[in-house]
This record gives C-alpha cells, structure tokens and sequence, in this order.
C-alpha cells in the first residue's frame, strides 16, 4: 500500500454485527476495483490493519452496534478519527438480532447461554471469565446513542448498491441521499 | 342531504358527499393522506394521528373529521409531514420492531411508511420494551412487541366478527391489546377465518405458516412507496 | 369462595338494575367487598352484565383504584404530587415504608395494609396529604405517618384516624373529615351565602330561552379551564335533538377535579355543593334535560354521603324530583363515582367513565351537546361554573358582569398552593395581576408561579404582572408557587411523570412522546444532556401539542414549552456539548455489567486490538 496516497480514507469495522454488512460491501463486486482507485482503506477487516495509524480518515463504516466496552472503545476511536461516521446495517442503527437481549436481563442471558441451554454441555457450569474478555453492556446499543453518527444506511444488510451508492456520494462531498427501493430494513 | 359537496385539498378541488370524512373523500379523489390506523369499513378510530391535516388552521384527524361544505384542507404541507414523520418515529421505538426477521416485512405499513418518509435511523432513544408473544393459537400468533395499538382487531372482531375477542387493557404507556379470556388467545373463540386477522398493519396479528411466500423484490412496498398507484397487490 | 363470590357479584349486579352501563360501579362495589377484583370476579361480572370479559378487564386495568390482584384491608394512597414533594413527600413515603416494612406498591405480608402512591388527591393546601382507604389525612410527618402505622395496626379503622374535624361542613356529621377549606376570600358569587331555592325558582319562572339568555349576557364562561361560553353550550343542547325514540338530556357536573394543585371544586362540594346541584337543576331546565349526574373523583368519596344526603334534602323541599317546585319540570341527579383517573376531567372521557367504560376519551365530532352520555346531547359543566350560573340567575347578569374584566367577567377560585404562607381558596374578581395574588397569599419572593396547573403556564418574576383572565393566563384555577431554591427541572419532571401516569394511551403521540419528553428532562437534570436536546425538546413539545387527540396530549408539553420559553437558563446550565463527539448521554462506567466474576475484572478491562 502506498503510504504516500492522497486519496481519501476509509475505515470499516464490525462490532456487535455478524459481518454481513461487508459481505454486502464486497458485494459491490467488480466495483471494487473502481473503489480501490477511489480510496485507501485505513484499519479494515478487508485489510486486517487492526488499528488507526494517526492519519485522518474520510469515512468509517460502522457495521454492528454496542454490546460491550470494546465495542464502545472501538466505536470511539473511529468518532476520533474519522470526520464522517456511518452506521451501516440494523445492528449498527437500532441494535438488531444481538438487541433481542435487551428484553432479558444480562444474569438470565449469561445463564442461557453457558448453563441452562438445551444445548449446552457445563456440567461445572463455569462462565466465562478471563480477564481478557471485554466486560457487556447491560443493554445492546445502536451506534447513534453512543457517539454522534452522521448518516445511516438501512438493512440487513444494506445492498450493495446501497452501500456503493452513499460511498461514492460521500466522496465526492455529498451527502447520501437514497432512492426509495434503497432504503430497507430488511 | 347527500347531494355532493366540494371540498379542496392542497389548492385541489374535491368532490365529496356529506357524512364522508376527509380521508374517505381524499382517498375517492386518488389523493392520498398517510394514515396508520384507519381501514375502510371499520368505525374510524383516530389514534395513530399519522392522518393529521389542517382545516382552517386547526389540526384534526383526517380519518375522523366530516367533511363540510368548501372545507380547505391542507394535507402535504412541511410542518404536517415532518409531525407525522416524526410519529412514525415514535411508533419504531416504542416497540420491538426486528424488521430483519418479521414475515410482514415489505408488507407492513409502519415500515412502509418509514420508507415513504425516508426514515434511515429513529431520532429517539429505543425503549426495548419487554412484550409477550401468544402463540398459544394453533393458527393465529400474537407478538406484542409489534403492536402499535390501532384497534384495528378490537374494531373488526367486535364489528365484522361480531366476537369481541380483542380488548385495550391498562393504560398509557401500558396499554396492549388483549383477549377475551383469563390467559391466551387458545382459549378464545378465535378462528383463522376472523376477519380481524385481515386487517393488522404491522405483524402484530399473523395467521401462523403464511409468512415469507412472496419473494423479497415483488412484496407490495419494495419498489413503490404505500400511497403510490402502482403498487401490486399482496399475494 | 366461588359461590359467595358468584352471590355477591350477583347482588350487586341486582343493585343497579343489570345495567351494563353500570360497569365502573359494579367494579367499585366488589373491588370494596374484595379488595380487588379478580379474574373470577371478573368472569362473574361479565356473565351477570352480559356483555365481553374484556370490558371488564379493560375498565380495571383503567382506574387507578381498580385492581386485579387483591389489595390489603386498608389502602394507604401517598399523594405524590410537586407540592407534596416539596413539603416533605419522600421522608413520609419513607417513614410509611418503614414503619410497614414494605415499598410503596407492595402489601404487608398479613394482608391487612397496602402502601401506594397516587397522583393529587386534592390537598395540595395541607400537603403532604394522603387516602386510608376513604379517609383523608392531612399535613403528615415522619412522626404522624409512624403515629397512623401504629394506630391502624391497633384497630384497623380509618376513620379513628381523624381526632380533630376541620372547619365548616368538614366537622359534618357525614363528613367527619380533618380537611380545612382554607377559605381565604369570599367573593360574592361563588363561595357567598345562599338561600336554598331562589336560583330555581327564579329560573323556572321565566322561559328556557330567558335563562340562557341570562348566561351569555353575563358572557360566562367554563371554569374549568378551557373556557368555553356557558351560553353558546347550552344553546347548542337545547336546540340538539336526542336519538331517534328519546326525549332525553343530560346535565353532567364535572367534579373531577384532578389537576395537581387544584383544590376549589372540594371546597365547594363541601360548602356550596347546594348551589352546585340548583346549577345543575337550571342547567337541566334551560337545555330540557331531565336528569342530571354529578361526577365525584374518587378521591373526594368522603364527600359523597353528605352530597347524597343534600340531593334528598333537595328533593324532600320540591328542588329536584318530578315536579320541581310544583311545576310540569322535573330534574333528579345521581352521583357517579370515579375510581382514580385523571383523564376523566376530559368531557368525553368522563361520559364514557359515566357509562361504565374505560375512561378514553372519544372523537369529536360529534360533540357532547349533540351526541353525549348515551348518545344524548349531554352539557357537562364545572361545579364552579354552575354555582356562577345561579348567581347569575339571582342577583342578573349585570351585577355578574360587574365583576372582573371585559373578556373574564365574574370571579375566579384559585387554589394557592406550595411556597407560600397562606396557601389556601381565593374567590378574586378576574383580571387580577398575578403578584396582586401572591401578595394576598404571602409569597413575596416567588421565584416561579405555575398558573393553571401543570398544564398550565410556568410564570417567572418579570412576568407577574400578567393577569388571570381567560386572554392571558387563563386557568382551571391551580396556582402552585415556587420559592428561590426550588429547582424548576425538578419541578417539570414531576409534570411530565404526571402526565405519563394519566395518558390513557390511546394516540400515539401522547403515550409515547410524553415518555420521550420526561426521559429527556432526565438527561438533563443528570448533566447528561446536550445542547441539541434543547431543540428536539421543543420540536417534540410542538407535535405532541399538534397531534395529541385530546386536552391531555395537547397540553401536556406545556411545562416543557413554558420552561424552555421563560427559565431557559435552567436548561443552558445544564446542557454542554461534547467536543469530542462522545454523546454525553451514553456514559460507560454505569452501562457496563459485572456479570461474571466481579473479582476477578480489572477496573480499566477491554482487549486492547493488536497492532
């Protein structure tokens, strides 16, 4: 990659998501080259750059919403860096599937998922607990009420032509203004 | 007394009939006023106030408001779309609305009209209620945490149905739908031929193993906004 | 069990004739027996009536005083409203909960009392103020809420409660109540003496027309708030034809005052309820109605025995019954209980409370004068409304119009509550300046006036010279004053938790964006808001008062519109922008759960990402 470019930044990252939204976003297909004449991607899993280097970033896409602290770490680090946030996708935007948890208290979710499930074999019923992992949020939070967002693409996922739609609109300064049959919550 | 009246809409002169209400006239004129709760042949309801309009000023239901003699209605007006976007709003997170998985999805018309009103994400915190769902009915499901409390199968159950098998019960932020028996809607005399199963506009109230048969692209609302024309029917 | 229940269901279905218009007191009356009405009573109740089960589960899930789990034999109702919580609510609460071992909500373990909050019970002048069962208690303290524990644990009897009875017809043999009216000036039309029977007699010796004629040359309007013409009402019922097959007419009082910080309608019910019901008759006669119903809020059931014992008083002397003083008119009233909800003063929501419904408030048109209780073309009026009526009738419009300014002709009760030294009931003339007022009541460093209750206006200093008049501060009445240390944030969460306990649900914005709203006064008030929040505070405040179906939804962003208008800089002080794009309303510290081995998490925790 070459350090020198001036073109614009981009950074993306799944949080509490299931990293369907970059499927969508690889879904672009053989746009993806006319992309990687258009950008540079900064800390991506499409890259694997883990983190931010100290260089702005133009854009990030947010995939995935706020289910625990390194979630909001993360979210913020990119508030930080990049001058124009996106949340892509229903996780991202209102919490999606992960915010099903949200009506059943953390001890009953916890308890579900490494003691009392049908399918779960504990029979010491040890939870989870190296330190390493990060700590949940009490509830599952969508991006917008944990940093300020500035523009939002629908779906689950978004299409791909929704997301190539509003990229490109937002290189070019813009800011994303979907047609009707773009905008879908499902 | 029924001879026609006129009646104008947004600068549009509309014929009407006296005892018709705005929306009905509207509607018969081909204009179309955004409206949640109200469904021809059911008593007017007016309590989703997505139909506000203005009459002389004054803000009323257009689903319950008559229609009198050289009435100027203002329908598509910024100030009234922005409320009833915001309405929208409001109705998307009071509730659980998990769009991704729901059979009515492309088919409902709370999400439909987000989609009219270019919704991309709600403004409001969300509440994440917590709801029940009654499955209890062999053929009929109930998931509350799609409810948006229109009444419609309280009205159509009691008035077409002639069984009274939904009911409101508590209030204000509590208020839900429920059924006419001590626990489940098993226990009523419910059936999958009511016509109130005809008429929830969110996915509230679901005839069981219907969902997903029309295939994402040809659903009513994929390609249209609700209110178009063109818009092809359910399957 | 089963089978006394099933009796006593059926006996008291008897009692009101079968009616299913009688629901709400078939409910009351096995909710009293009960203590609840369950979902056995229920099955019965809707059996006897014939009519849905989910009518009668839909009208006790309503009220407030309605309840399907059993409550304990006596139910202690904290009045938790902002004047209450200004003189002490919580340490009371506290106090009770102590000395009961239980939380507000819960029932003690024998059964025998439950401890709740209610919205305001009407006693915002002796606050902190609370119900045992029917019985009202006054001015409480830790110590006097230990001292009523102590004592119901003895006997068991509310009524014991009460060792002094307070002043005027509180000390009554059906009354027996420590209320005080409080009566701190009497103006001539309303809370002056009477002579029982010279308003109706006047009124029925001239024409319908002449009587309504009398009201609108007085140019009298509702007291209650809204202030509607008195006349045009009731020339709009007289002129209504009743449904096909009926001749009848309704004249429904409206006593359920339940806007925190109101207090006039309870004095006088128990002072000039005399004039109230002769209002009622007049009423009856100009519009052609027959029968009348005096609304009671249920908190103000102490007074109902002694408001049934003047009806019959009235009727033995010839005031109401067939023939009315001997005449071809004839007028009765009964009294419908209400059963806890603040909705109800709504017109349509209280005639659908009259017919034994849930308390939603309908759609209009058509308006009650054409199609009301019953589908009758029903007046409903306000006790003070009425007793101005037969002022108006004895002494002429004239001397009636002499009184107060050119658009608020007459007098107005104001119920002065809160940071003051003489809260209490003023009969002023109209027109009055707000700070005449407060000198009155001796609230000379006021720093904030509610005028009109929390629906009403939030006045600040500057603006005390405006004058209680319907074209300014017009009000149902409720004047709460607030003191240089009170904080107005507090004080308009206090609204918004009201007006989100007494929505009835029904609209979208006015169930939802009233949650929106007090949430967001939260924020603010936790130094979690930003400055945005000012905006969508307002926008919010404007749909909900554009789009709400009722007075309800249509005012209740009042507090929040007035406050922003008049006290900006309690919001700006709190409210700051994050430079770094964080929203200040997410805060991690309290959002992250220690679920799993709080001892064995560091403090900072979190994956550092690889480089």
């Amino acid at each position: 990659m070459a350090a020198t470019s001036n073109k614009p930044r981009v950074a993306t990252v799944s949080l509490a998501g299931c990293f369907g939204c970059h499927m969508s976003l690889l879904d672009i297909d053989e746009r993806l080259l006319d992309l990687a004449e258009l950008i540079e991607f900064d800390r991506s899993p499409i890259n694997d750059y883990k983190s931010f280097d100290g260089r702005r970033c133009a854009v990030g896409l947010i995939e995935g919403g706020c289910a625990n602290e390194e979630n909001v770490r993360v979210l913020r680090d990119f508030r930080t860096h990049c001058d124009v946030l996106v949340s892509v996708g229903a996780c991202a935007i209102n919490g999606g599937i992960p915010a099903l948890r949200n009506m059943v208290s953390v001890e009953e979710c916890i308890d579900e998922a490494y003691r009392s499930g049908l399918t779960v074999v504990n029979p010491d019923g040890i939870l989870p607990d190296d330190p390493e992992l990060p700590r949940l949020l009490d509830r599952v939070r969508p991006c917008h009420e944990v940093v300020k967002i500035d523009y939002h693409l629908p779906g689950c996922p978004p299409s791909a032509d929704t997301i190539w739609n509003a990229l490109t609109a937002l290189l070019s300064g813009a800011p994303p203004e979907l047609p009707y049959p773009l905008i879908k919550y499902d | 007394m029924n001879a026609p009246i006129t009646i104008t809409i947004d600068g549009v002169e509309v014929p009407a009939t006296p005892g018709q209400t705005i929306l009905e006239a509207a509607d018969a004129a081909g204009i179309y006023i955004p409206r949640l709760c109200y469904r021809p042949g059911l008593e007017p309801y007016g309590g989703c106030r997505v139909c506000m309009v203005h009459v002389a000023g004054r803000a009323c239901a257009a689903c319950t408001q008559p229609v009198s003699p050289n009435m100027v209605v203002e329908n598509d007006t910024g100030e009234l779309q922005e409320q009833r976007k915001m309405i929208i709003e409001m109705l998307f997170v009071e509730g659980n609305h998990f769009c991704m998985f729901c059979e009515k999805s492309g088919n409902c018309e709370l999400q439909a009209l987000a989609y009219r009103f270019g919704i991309t994400a709600p403004r409001f915190d969300l509440f994440f209620p917590k709801r029940d769902v009654d499955a209890s009915h062999p053929e009929i499901l109930i998931d509350h945490n799609r409810c948006i409390l229109c009444a419609g199968c309280v009205r159509a159950s009691r008035d077409l149905d002639g069984k009274s098998i939904f009911h409101f019960t508590g209030r204000g932020p509590d208020r839900r739908i429920a059924v006419n028996a001590e626990a489940q809607l098993a226990a009523t005399d419910a059936d999958v031929t009511d016509r109130a199963l005809d008429v929830c506009p969110v996915g509230a109230l679901l005839r069981k193993r219907e969902g997903y048969r029309t295939p994402v692209g040809q659903r009513p609302y994929d390609q249209a906004p609700i209110g178009s024309n063109d818009q092809p029917e359910e399957a | 069990m089963t089978a006394a229940l099933a009796s006593a269901i059926g006996e008291i279905c008897d009692g009101v004739g079968r009616d299913p218009t009688r629901l709400l007191d078939v409910a009351r009356a096995v909710q009293e027996r009960f203590r609840c009405v369950s979902t056995a009573a229920t099955d019965h109740i809707a059996k006897e009536l014939g009519v849905p089960r989910g009518d009668v589960d839909g009208l006790v899930s309503f009220y407030a005083f309605l309840s399907r789990e059993p409550k304990g034999r006596v139910v202690i109702r904290l009045s938790d409203d902002i004047i209450d919580r200004l003189h002490g609510f919580d340490r009371v609460r506290d106090a009770f909960g102590r000395a009961l071992g239980i939380e507000p909500g819960q029932t003690t373990p024998d059964g025998a009392i439950t401890l709740e909050t209610t919205s305001c019970i009407g006693m915002c002048d002796q606050a902190p103020a609370a119900l045992v069962n029917e019985v009202v208690v006054t001015d409480l303290s830790t110590d006097r809420a230990r001292e009523i524990v102590g004592d119901l644990r003895d006997h068991m009897e509310p009524a014991r409660l009460v060792r002094t009875f307070g002043d005027g017809n509180n000390a009554h043999d059906l009354v027996r109540a420590m209320v005080n009216n409080n009566i701190r000036a009497e103006g001539p039309f309303v809370l002056s003496e009477l002579q029982r029977g010279e308003a109706v007699s006047k009124a029925i010796g001239v024409s319908p027309a002449e009587v309504i004629r009398a009201v609108k040359t007085a140019r009298l309007r509702g007291r209650g708030g809204a202030g509607f013409p008195t006349g045009m009402k009731w020339e709009y019922a007289r002129n209504a034809e009743p449904p096909d097959g009926s001749r009848r007419k309704f004249v429904i009082c409206n006593a359920d005052e339940g806007e925190p910080g109101t207090f006039k309608d309870r004095v006088i019910l128990t002072e000039r309820a005399d004039r109230v019901l002769a209002g009622m008759t007049i009423a009856g006669y100009a519009i052609g109605a027959e029968e009348g119903i005096l609304y009671l809020r249920d908190e103000y059931a102490y007074l109902q025995r002694y408001l049934e014992h003047l009806i019959d008083e009235r009727r033995g002397d010839g005031l109401l019954g067939p023939r009315i003083l001997g005449t071809d008119f004839g007028f009765d009233v009964r009294i419908q209980m209400g059963a806890g909800a603040y909705i109800c003063g709504e017109e349509t929501a209280l005639i659908n409370s009259c017919e034994g419904k849930r308390g939603d408030p309908r759609n209009r048109p058509p308006f009650p004068a054409q199609s009301g209780y019953l589908g009758c073309p029903t007046i409903v009026n306000n006790p003070e409304t009425l007793c101005c009526v037969t002022k108006i009738i004895e002494t002429g419009p004239a001397t009636f119009c002499a009184h107060g300014s050119p658009a608020s002709s007459g007098t107005k009760l104001l119920s002065v509550s809160g940071d003051c030294h003489a809260p209490g009931v003023y009969e002023l003339p109209f027109g009055l300046t707000l700070r005449a007022l407060l000198d009155r009541a001796g609230a000379a460093d006021a720093a904030a006036v509610q005028v009109g209750g929390p629906s009403g206006t939030m006045v600040a200093p500057d603006h005390f010279d405006r004058r209680i008049e319907f074209d300014d501060l017009a009000t149902g009445g409720a004047i709460m004053v607030f003191g240089p240390d009170r904080d107005i944030l507090e004080i308009v969460r206090g609204f918004m938790d009201f007006f989100v306990h007494e929505s009835c649900g029904y609209c979208t914005p006015c169930r939802v964006g009233n949650v929106i709203l007090r949430d967001r006064i939260a924020r603010i008030i936790d130094d979690r808001g930003e400055p945005s929040d000012l905006d969508e505070l307002e926008t919010l405040s404007q749909t909900i008062r554009a789009t709400s179906r009722c007075g309800l939804g249509q005012t209740s962003p009042n507090p929040v519109l007035s406050t922003l208008e008049s006290f900006r800089s309690a919001y700006e002080q709190r409210v700051e922008a994050d430079p770094d794009g964080f929203r200040r309303s997410f805060d991690l510290a309290s959002s992250v759960c220690l679920t799993v081995s709080p001892d064995a998490r560091p403090s900072s925790g979190g994956r550092e990402p690889s480089p």
